[in-house]
This record gives C-alpha cells, structure tokens and sequence, in this order.
C-alpha cells in the first residue's frame, strides 16, 4: 500500500526544511490575526492621520466573523496536513495519495466492469461483431479512443483511413485488425521511392503513370514514360500490378481510395519528399478485452475481411487461451 | 524661514501628464484587448471566422489575454498609482523623465506584443509568452517604475504611508521578482529561447508565476486603487485601518503559496499540491479583509449609491471580487478541482474577476479621473457612464453565468459513464453541448466591449471641453499628530 517509495527530496534537509517552512507559515497567520486583533481600537473614531485633504481611517476593529473565518482556515489546514500529505515526506494518517487514488478507482473499475468484457474474449472475433450488446460496447470504445481521427462515423479523413469501405492497408481479417489496434502501425513511403535519382519531370510522369491506372486525368505522353520508370521507382514495394503488399502497409494503386488526396499537387509532393503514418498502439494501454470488442466493431462496419480456411480451428484454440489470460 | 517654504510649496505642480497619457490608453486598450476578447469568443462559436493563420484562435487568444491585462490593466495600475503616489505623499513624482519613460517604453511592450504574438513568436508560457528580447524590456520598463514609485515616497512629505501605496508598492516588488524568476531562458536567436527549467519545476515555477500574475498584478495592485479611489469617490473614512493591516500583510504572504493549486493531479509531487491547495483556502479571509473594507467605507452613505455610477462601479467591482476570491479557494480544493480543471468554469471564474473586479474597479477610478486631470468639474456625461455601469454588469452576468453552467455541464459530462464503464459522452459531445453558452458570452462580451466604446466617445467629448490641468498646486506637507 505504500505508494511512496521514493521520495520527492534529494536530500533529507529539504524534507525537514519544507516542514518546517510551511508549520512556521500557517502559524504566523494565525499569531498575526491574534495579535493584531487585540490591539486598543476606538470603533466610530478616525485614527488621526490625513492624507491628501480627505483620506482617512477609521479605527474600527476587525469584524468577528471574518476572524473567526480566518481561524477556521488556518485550524482546517492543520488538521488537513495531518491527514494528508502535505508537510515533506509525512504520508499523513489516511495515506493518501493521488496515485494511491487512481489505482484504487482502476481496480474498483476493472472488478465492475472487467467480467462484461471479458466475456466476450472466449468468442472469436465474428461472432462478437455479431453480438448487438458487443457492438454498443465497441461503439462506445470507438467514440472514446477512434473518433478524433477517424471520425464519429469511422469514415476517415484526409490522412486518417477509412474503416468501413472494404480497403484495408494492412488488412482487414480479424486477426490483422486486432495486430493494428493493439500494435499500432508506422506506414513509410520513401522520398521517389527506390529510384532517389528521379528528377522533377521524371516524378511527374511517374505520378501521371500511376493516376491512369485508377482512371485520374493523365498525360498520355507522361503516362508512357512514367510506365517504364515504374519498374525501377515503384515496383518494389506497390507490385507489379501496382495492387500494393498488405503485409507491410504498401497500398493499392488502382483501387481508387486516396489516403492523402489525389491531385496533382499531393500526389508529386508525396513521391518527392516520401510520406510517415502512423496508429498509435492502443494494447497496453485498453488490455486485451477491449481491444478485442474494438476489433469486433471495426470488423463489423461493413468492410471486414472473413479469413479463409482455419477459422474453424483458430477460434476454439482462443477459446481455450483467453480463461488462462483471465488469471 | 517658514513663509518661503510655503512659497515655494505653493509653486510646485502634481506631475498630471504621465497620469493622463495611461488614463486616456487605458481605454484605448481596454477597446483593443476586449475586442480580440470577442473576436475569439466568436471563433468559438463560429470556427469559420478562424481563417488565417495570424488571426486564429492559437495566436489572438495569448494576445487578448496580454492585452487586457497588461496592456488595459497595465496602464490602468500605471495611471491611478501615479496620481495616488503623489496627491497621497503630498509631493511631485520623483523623476518625472524617468516616469515618462515608462509611459513611452511600456506602449512600446504593448505595440511588440501585438505585432509578435499573432506572428506566432512566443515563449509558450501563460501570461509570459513575450520573447527574451521584449522580457527585457519590460524589466527596464518596470525597475524605472519601481525607481519613480518608491522615490516619491521617499521624498514624501508626509509622515505615515497611505494605505494605497503599500498595495500599489507590494505589486511593484512582487511583479520585479516573478518576472525575472518565470522568464529567465536559453535565447536561439531574436524570436526563440528556451526556459531555464524543465519538467515539472518548470510548470511549477510557470504556476508560481501565474498565480501570483493574478494575485499582486491584478488583486494587490487594483487593491491599491480600490483604497485610493473608493474613499475619495464616496468621501468617507475607510472603515478600519487594522483590518487595512492584517488583510494586507497576510494577502501578500500567502498568495505566493497558492500556485500549485493549478497543477493538481499532475507529475506535481502530492505535499507541493496539498501546500497549495491550504495557503489558497487560508487566503479566503486576507482577500475578503478588502472587499468588507472597501464596502463598509460606504456604510452611512449607502443613499450615494442610488445616483454616483461612479461608485455603483466601486462597489459592484468589489462584489465580483468577493465572489471571485471565494470561489478561487474552493477550486481549489483537489476535489472540487477534479470536476472544474480544463472546462470552462476556470475561464468563468477568471472572468468574473478580470471584467467584474478588475476592469470595473478601474473604470470607476479612471471616470473619477479624467474630468481631474482635464479641468472639469465632472465628465461629458454622467447618463453615459450609468449606461455603461448597466451594459458592463449585465455583460459580466451574463459572460460568468454561461461559462458556470458550460463548465461544470463539461465536468460532468465527461466523467460520466455507462453501465460497463465507458464514457457516455464523446469530447465532441461535449463540444456540441457548450454551443449555447459560448454564443450567451460572446454577447456579454459584446455588451461589456459596447460599454467601453460609450467610455472612449465620454472621454474624448470631456477631453475636447476640457484643458490638460498641469496647475494642480502640491499639497502642504502633512504632520503627525
């Protein structure tokens, strides 16, 4: 129970010092209110001093209220340090802190909620896609952790993917989603590819090459030259087919989906000076049954890819793995 | 012997123009910063109108903040400490060349602060986003401040202090030191520096700083004017010097304790937190010992308020201030400041001190003194200046009541959850919730900015009726009884 491993001092002076700074502090306040409140005072009379013609004080005395709230105050913040910490390295008696705080309400939290969403770690992923309590949970998880970059509806943005349209950079299998989720993924277009020679009109017919195979206005005379660039520029990582590599996040050329845009302008700007993308990794940080409900969401808005053949397979072995991770 | 000392104290003159150059750009700017008030509160509401990148909400929003209080409260505290200095130590300024040097050198901050920020050149610090070059500026500015303020008091001619000056004194140091201690940097080059510090010292030493902004800045200072000019205004003895004493000895020491209140549940180690949030509670009564001071000095002239606007400006300023200075401790309390941290109840209760203390409490004092400083017996219209007493009340209102219900609305909404734990509502939600009350400040903002252009159209018809008074004969030298 003792959060307080280290200590927020680099030596054992500053602990005594800051006891001491702070005790002295409250206690002049209140020595000072008593003090000065008992002075002689003539309620209804001025003190006798004039300044500038008209200014003057009157030698009331101070009201009792308002002591006795100062009082209070200072009597509120004694019985405060003891409880709390406060003076130094004093824990104070309830030993509070704010970690201490946190991880108590996380535990509190995980043995309320934890078993609802655990349960759904014995079922594989299409099945819970397919649950409706599971998809409002996901829902909600989705607004928490998704919606600021892919939107409240999971449509994307200008650099930020599309979730329901069936296109997927890195894959849209269960088991691909959920290795997105909880790793995250780093996408990394070189500056022209693997052919950095390229020069400013080279680029630009290697980007007209690349709008003619999903139909965007293009040169023909660049296209020509910009096909036979492809190979050396390209080839490597978009294939050659230009259907990209889902393994490593290459994507498709001539599917039409344009994660950056597809003007001109963006599209020479990308292969120039290359491109980074990135999704963060949520693993850790959600724990394995809500990133399993957040797969099961993503999986379940229309664009989820169904796994070929050992799924029948796949999903008693997680059946039998999760009960051991809930230990 | 006695006869030409009198002569000769009858010839010397209160040094008025300096005092008129900050009255009249208190207004000024007070136009300007609330203005870019408006702008922003509107760039909320309408995010359309955030459309290029030097006016967008980023850069004008540490503009608006550097401009209302330093730039309008800034000279507002310039103005009021100068004419006080003098009329209450019965002498002329000290260095009148140097004082006018600050008049000059501190429009010179304001000017770079309005050309760099929207640039997007800034330090990133709150309240101290000014690069290294215009920090120094601003150290030069103000130790020549501190050489005019405390050289007059020094060739005082009376024997005791007034009250006003050890308020308007205590701004003065304190503000020297937090400066110096918050901006110290690593300059790049012209326009970039790094902090001296890092981590979480550095956020600490940044909320030492800001609380302390708010509570010598713009509590001690507008303190200092409040002991000035709510006496004169109401010609009444201040109600009790004691409580003068204590409020003033125990504000100053506690307010520098109270800045890690911002930084609760953070990397902030939980005794520094702790520290903070106790010194912020113990300083409810040292900043209530004002208020019941400045409005117990009307107690017996109550029927004054009925037609001075003037005074209703005073006293209704001194209301928002007890009301700000008792929800500050509150807030923070660490639970309390659980729910109200990062919503909108924190730039609520900034408000009902920045319009509803500050902006008012200088308003009424710069009403009492322009016709003074222009040789009129009162200003170009009194009817204008409760139309504006109105338009800034309700506009207050209005502003800290939307942003109490948006903000604790936002607390609230986001932490609530679900029957399996996860959130109800998405931030955007939240967003969506707030649009009323965003469009409810933006008109108190309106209606407070409408009342100041009302101030600048009074002014500047008093100003052409009037002369620069440059006459006013120094008092003779008070004696101790």
């Amino acid at each position: 129970m003792d959060f307080n491993i280290t200590s927020d001092f680099v030596s054992g002076f500053w602990n005594i010092y800051v006891i001491v700074i702070v005790l002295v502090s409250i206690l002049w306040c209140a020595w000072f209110l008593w003090m000065q409140g008992s002075v002689k005072f003539k309620p209804g009379e001025v003190t006798g001093h004039k300044w500038d013609e008209t200014l003057e004080e009157y030698s009331n005395p101070l009201p009792s209220w308002w002591r006795w709230m100062f009082y209070l105050t200072v009597a509120f913040a004694l019985g405060y340090l003891a409880l709390y910490p406060g003076l130094g390295n004093m824990a104070g008696t309830f030993g509070w802190t704010m970690r201490g705080q946190y991880d108590a309400e996380m535990k509190a939290a995980e043995a309320k909620y934890g078993p609802k969403f655990n349960q759904f770690l014995q079922q594989d992923v299409m099945t819970v896609a397919a649950n409706p309590e599971a998809k409002e949970m996901g829902q909600r998880l989705f607004q928490t952790y998704c919606e600021q970059c892919h939107g409240g509806d999971a449509g994307g943005a200008t650099s930020f993917p599309n979730l329901k349209d069936g296109d997927w950079l890195w894959g849209g299998t269960p088991e691909r989603i959920k290795e997105t989720i909880a790793a995250g993924r780093m996408g990394i277009m070189t500056p022209k590819g693997t052919k950095p020679d390229m020069d400013a009109e080279q680029v630009k017919d290697v980007v007209h090459y690349v709008r003619s195979l999903s139909g965007l206005s293009a040169d023909s005379v660049r296209v020509q030259r910009g096909a036979e660039l492809y190979p050396q520029a390209c080839l490597a990582c978009h294939g050659p087919e230009a259907k990209g590599m889902e393994a490593a996040g290459y994507p498709n050329l001539t599917d039409k989906v344009w994660l950056h845009g597809s003007s001109e302008a963006k599209m020479i700007q990308i292969v120039t000076n290359g491109i980074q993308n990135q999704m963060p990794a949520f693993g850790e940080f959600l724990g394995p049954a809500k990133v399993h409900l957040l797969t099961a969401y993503v999986w379940g808005l229309g664009g989820g890819v169904t796994p070929a053949a050992p799924v029948a397979e796949a999903a008693p072995a997680a059946a039998e793995a999760a009960p051991a991770e809930q230990k | 012997m006695r006869e030409v000392k009198t002569i000769m104290q009858s010839q010397a003159t209160y040094n008025y123009k300096v005092v008129r150059q900050f009255a009249v750009m208190t207004v000024i700017w007070g136009i300007v910063g609330m203005l870019v008030g408006v702008i922003i509160a509107a760039q909320l509401v309408w995010p359309e109108l955030s459309f290029a990148e030097w006016l967008s909400y980023g850069r004008l929003r540490p503009l608006h903040t550097n401009a209302v209080i330093f730039a309008f409260g800034g000279c507002a505290l310039f103005a009021t400490s100068y004419y006080s200095v003098q009329r209450t130590n019965h002498t002329s300024l000290f260095l009148p060349g140097l004082a006018s040097f600050t008049f000059w050198g501190w429009q010179v901050v304001i000017v770079l602060a309005a050309i760099s920020l929207p640039l997007g050149i800034t330090s990133g610090k709150e309240y101290a986003e000014l690069e290294w070059p215009i920090d120094l500026l601003i150290t030069v500015v103000w130790v020549s401040y501190a050489i005019v303020f405390f050289g007059t008091i020094g060739i005082r001619k009376t024997k005791h202090i007034y009250v006003s000056n050890w308020f308007f004194g205590s701004m003065i140091i304190a503000v020297a030191l937090l400066h110096l201690v918050n901006s110290a940097a690593m300059p790049v080059d012209l326009f970039k520096s790094y902090s001296a510090y890092s981590g979480v010292q550095d956020a600490m030493i940044q909320w030492w700083y800001g609380h302390n902004a708010v509570g010598f800045f713009l509590t001690a200072g507008f303190l200092g004017m409040m002991y000035y000019f709510v006496p004169k205004q109401a010609n009444r003895p201040v109600y009790s010097y004691r409580l003068s004493v204590v409020h003033f000895w125990a504000l100053i020491f506690t307010y520098m304790w109270a800045g890690p209140h911002h930084l609760h549940y953070t990397a902030l180690p939980d005794w520094t937190s702790s520290i903070g949030m106790i010194f912020s509670l113990i300083l409810l009564a040292p900043s209530w010992g004002g208020m019941i001071n400045g409005i117990m000095t009307l107690s017996g002239a109550w029927h004054k308020l009925r037609d001075d606007p003037i005074l209703k400006f005073m006293i209704t300023s001194l209301s928002f201030y007890g009301m700000s200075t008792f929800e500050g401790p509150m807030m923070s309390i660490k639970t309390v400041n659980a729910l109200s941290h990062y919503t909108d109840w924190t730039v609520g209760h900034v408000h009902s001190g920045a319009l509803g203390w500050v902006a008012m409490i200088s308003i009424g004092s710069i009403y009492y003194l322009l016709p003074r400083l222009f040789g009129k017996a009162e200003m170009y219209s009194t009817r204008l200046i409760n139309v504006h007493f109105w338009l800034a009340t309700l506009g207050t209102v209005l502003y800290i009541a939307a942003l109490w219900i948006s903000g604790v609305m936002q607390g609230l909404m986001w932490r609530a959850t679900n029957a399996d734990g996860t959130l109800t509502y998405s931030f955007v939600e939240s967003v969506k919730a707030s649009y009323p009350f965003w469009t409810i400040r933006v008109v108190g903002g309106v209606l407070f900015l409408v009342g100041m252009l009302l101030m600048a159209y009074n002014m500047f018809k008093t100003i052409a009726a009037g002369r620069a008074v440059d006459d006013a004969k120094v008092l003779e030298p008070a004696h101790a009884h």
